[in-house]
């Protein structure tokens, strides 16, 4: 079942106008940006490493696929498919594209945590991995 | 016989074993950009002829909940790989219109026929993972090729 919440502006305006994937274009900062003025936070990477490598009451971690530091491919836990590094310093396309990032943010929170991940969650999570060099 | 009645006989032949042998295979489809970059992302992205249409339409109504994992996506792609694999979903003798248990390609009785040779430790190991990987074993799965003779079993 698909539930509606709220989405993030960049996605919500990309939906609206009804633009492809192609046409979000976007960057790790810029897309940052916007979840932590969403969030009305400060993004923390130290709280984006503990969030991303613990699990959430269940099976999965954001490691179990992405390994514990993802400037290097990961595998996925269940179909052992290869997955290219997620730090955006090791994978120039990372966080490029806002309807993609946002589609998986929204799958892989519901998988890892059970739910859908919050503004300020997703921005400290971008927070750590922007900070790795 | 005579000489090119001979050969009209077997030339017959060959045809009708050429037959045989082409409908216990999937029809190649050309392959669809938006099905190959959504649905490749997690694992290959699986012939449509390997499920009858049943089976797909119900793995598509279902994205959320996906073999145990959020597959979601936006309605217009959904809609348009869902009316892709409709179109192309298998219909020949061994996929015929029963859908396996769970909609599992893993679980038709020609996918199980087919490993039957293959060591049950073989399926948990490491490199392998299970069924769903299909290129562990199938180096060119992601292009739709699964020769038997290409079949290397990691150790």
């Amino acid at each position: 079942m698909e539930v509606f919440r709220p989405i993030p502006t960049l996605a919500a305006a990309a939906l609206a106008l009804g633009v492809s994937l192609a046409a979000s274009a976007t960057t790790p900062a810029e897309l940052l940006a916007g979840y932590a003025r969403e969030a009305g936070t400060t993004p923390s990477a130290a709280r984006g490493e503990q969030f991303f490598t613990a699990a959430h009451g269940r099976e999965w971690s954001c490691s179990s696929c992405h390994g514990a530091v993802p400037t290097q491919g990961g595998k996925h836990a269940a179909t052992g498919k290869p997955i290219r590094a997620l730090a955006p310093a090791f994978d120039p396309q990372r966080f490029t594209d806002a309807a993609k990032a946002e589609k998986w943010f929204r799958r892989n929170c519901n998988d890892v945590v059970g739910r859908e991940c919050s503004a300020a969650e997703k921005a400290d999570v971008l927070a750590w991995l922007s900070s790795l060099k | 016989m005579s000489q090119p009645l001979r050969r009209a006989v077997v030339g017959a032949c060959l045809a009708v074993l050429a037959a045989a042998a082409s409908a216990d295979k999937a029809p190649r489809v050309a392959p669809l950009p938006s099905y190959q970059q959504e649905c490749g992302a997690c694992h290959v992205a699986y012939p449509p002829g390997l499920l009858p249409a049943a089976s797909w339409q119900r793995v598509m109504d279902h994205l959320p909940q996906h073999y145990g994992t959020d597959a979601s996506l936006d309605a217009a792609t959904r809609a348009e790989l869902a009316r892709w694999l409709a179109a192309n979903a298998g219909t020949y003798k061994r996929v015929g219109n029963t859908p396996p248990p769970e909609d599992r390609i893993s679980r038709s009785s020609w996918f199980v026929r087919k490993h039957d040779e293959v060591p049950s430790a073989a399926w948990t190991r490491a490199a392998v993972k299970g069924p769903a990987h299909c290129s562990a074993c199938h180096a060119r799965a992601d292009q739709g090729e699964f020769d038997e003779h290409d079949v290397r079993i990691p150790r």
